[in-house]
């Protein structure tokens, strides 16, 4: 059980008086509470933008100017489209499963908000740190695809349907390259833990594990690309074809919610990338001891939530430039590349790095 | 009562009822639904007894792949319920003997004095430090580890033969062969000819 000063811990000093005439359990529950908006507010206020900033820098890709309407420049446009989704009416389909047509969105949002509880933020900023996060956060997102397939299937349409067989067996096959690709950097953090991870790889630049684990790291994000269903792995919607996919009988809110769900997962995905291969909250310049000692600047150069900012937003650019870029993958192809081009990468390296660490000197490398 | 009664009662009391409602509730769909929570909540049930690897990998695995794939096929099968129903009470002397046989085993297992199971002192918990995850792999690498590999090639040789049963040769099919495809240089594929351009016609 958590004690108190655990559950205070990086909440501001001003929050600990304010609390004591709580008896210790409400203590608890109410610093947890308190975490958990702390976590979401930005989470979700990073999804409402990352719609706008999606628009914007599509937009700007391919030469035109984006949503300039609602705000100076566009940018109360977010806002305008939660209002609308809020006061659409939800349809619900004839012969459609009512109860699970419901609980899908439900059950897609979830997993993808809960996933942030282990997540850590800065060295002890985090809700729960649990021993086995990484496995915790596997775990969370292999439930997203349910909501998927229920939607499809509670639709009663054959498009919806389609969609869900297709999200499914791409989840499913890209999970698989993304744990083997965990199983490489569990074998150089030796731990599962988040926090420590990140800890492990502090020291600059090239300390982080996108340099050693390289096909690791490319391997993830990619495969994180296709469970999040983006371009150019968006078959499960795949508009020219099925028109929506999973989706196409949802409206208004329910719909709004897959497409929470959707925009919280590619944040997720970007963050634990960032976490996991580029050091997370850690500067690129640590260690260069004269460049963090400067006055004033040298905080901006110094570890800090900046630095796991800027490496998310990077890795969520790397997200909207795909879908500017690339056409979308055929199914098969889809297959192909996670069944025996992910999976026999990430198998191979994970056979060179236990060789490396057990039987060579170069095993450092990895640590 | 303290609170993790209350949990483990209310979580306990959530597997038993979807546990029977897998076997009960008319739509097949719905009945491996109601398996999916029964495994979540057994996960739940071994994160109180401080089993978290376990309970995740319970998650992850049958939660995350086998249930989805499950899933898959009950969704695209189309099962005429009546007609599943109609063997109930033809099948129902069997199936309540089977029943009341596992019952007994189990009873005989857990109740006898000769395991030992019921004399267990209660099982001894760590602290927010401790590893389960460490222990249970140099545990399965050292002491277990010739069951664990026999496991493990056993689970390989599954993996071979469901493939080798699946794969059937039919001509007709087209496939890509990606490396043919990218060798491709447009001169295989384009001839530039030159046509004199034709005079207009007086």
């Amino acid at each position: 059980m958590t004690d108190v000063t655990t559950a205070l811990a990086w909440l501001p000093d001003f929050i600990e008086p304010l609390l004591t005439w709580l008896p210790i359990w409400a203590q608890i529950l109410v610093s947890s509470l308190l975490k958990i908006v702390l976590i979401l507010v930005p989470v979700l206020l990073g999804v409402m933008y990352l719609t706008f900033a999606e628009r914007k820098i599509i937009g700007y890709m391919q030469v035109r100017v984006g949503p300039n309407r609602v705000g100076p420049r566009g940018w109360l446009q977010p806002i305008a489209d939660t209002l609308k989704f809020l006061t659409k009416e939800v349809i619900l389909p004839t012969n459609a499963n009512v109860y699970l047509f419901i609980i899908a969105p439900m059950l897609s949002l979830v997993p993808a908000l809960a996933a942030w509880a282990v997540v850590p933020f800065l060295d002890g900023w985090v809700l729960a740190d649990i021993d086995a996060s990484l496995l915790y956060i596997l775990a969370l997102t292999s439930i997203g695809v349910y909501g998927i397939l229920v939607a499809g299937w509670a639709s009663n349409s054959k498009y919806a349907f389609l969609g869900a067989m297709r999200a499914g067996a791409q989840v499913v096959a890209y999970e698989i390259a993304m744990g083997f690709a965990l199983v490489g950097v569990l074998m150089a953090a030796g731990s599962l833990n988040l926090r420590e991870i990140v800890l492990h790889q502090s020291g600059g630049l090239f300390q982080w594990y996108w340099l050693p684990l390289f096909p690791l790291f490319v391997v993830y994000f990619i495969s994180g690309v296709a469970e999040t269903n983006r371009a150019p792995f968006d078959v499960a919607e795949g508009e020219s074809e099925i028109v929506a996919g999973f989706h196409v009988e949802y409206s208004g809110i329910a719909f709004a919610l897959f497409f929470l769900a959707e925009y919280a997962n590619m944040i997720l995905i970007s963050t634990l990338t960032s976490l996991l291969f580029l050091g997370g909250w850690l500067s690129p310049f640590d260690g260069l001891d004269w460049l963090t000692e400067l006055p004033v600047i040298g905080l901006l150069f110094g570890n800090g939530l900046h630095w796991l900012l800027i490496k998310i937003s990077l890795f969520l650019l790397f997200f909207l430039w795909f879908r500017a870029t690339f056409p979308r993958y055929r199914y098969d192809q889809i297959m192909r590349l996670g069944w025996k081009v992910f999976i026999p990468v990430t198998l191979v390296w994970i056979l060179v790095m236990g060789f490396a660490m057990f039987y060579t000197p170069f095993g450092h490398w990895f640590h | 009562m303290t609170f993790e009664h209350i949990v483990f009662y209310a979580i306990s009391l959530i597997l038993l009822v979807s546990g029977l409602l897998v076997v009960t509730v008319k739509n097949p769909v719905k009945a491996a639904l109601f398996l999916i929570l029964c495994f979540v909540s057994g996960a739940a049930l071994w994160l109180l007894l401080e089993a978290e690897f376990l309970a995740l990998t319970l998650i992850l695995v049958y939660v995350g792949a086998v249930m989805v794939l499950f899933l898959f096929v009950v969704m695209m099968l189309d099962i005429n319920i009546a007609e599943m129903r109609e063997g109930f009470v033809r099948y129902l002397p069997v199936g309540g003997v089977v029943a009341v046989l596992m019952m007994l085993e189990m009873a005989m297992i857990l109740a006898s004095s000769k395991t030992g199971l019921v004399e267990r002192s209660h099982p001894v918990s760590h602290g927010a430090d401790y590893s389960n995850t460490a222990e249970i792999g140099s545990v399965l690498y050292t002491d277990y580890v010739y069951p664990f590999e026999i496991a493990s090639v056993l689970l390989v040789v599954a993996i071979v033969a469901a493939i080798a049963l699946t794969m059937r040769k039919r001509p007709q099919t087209k496939k890509q062969t990606p490396s043919r495809q990218i060798a491709t240089r447009a001169g295989d594929r384009l001839r530039m000819v030159d046509l004199k351009s034709e005079k207009k016609q007086p």
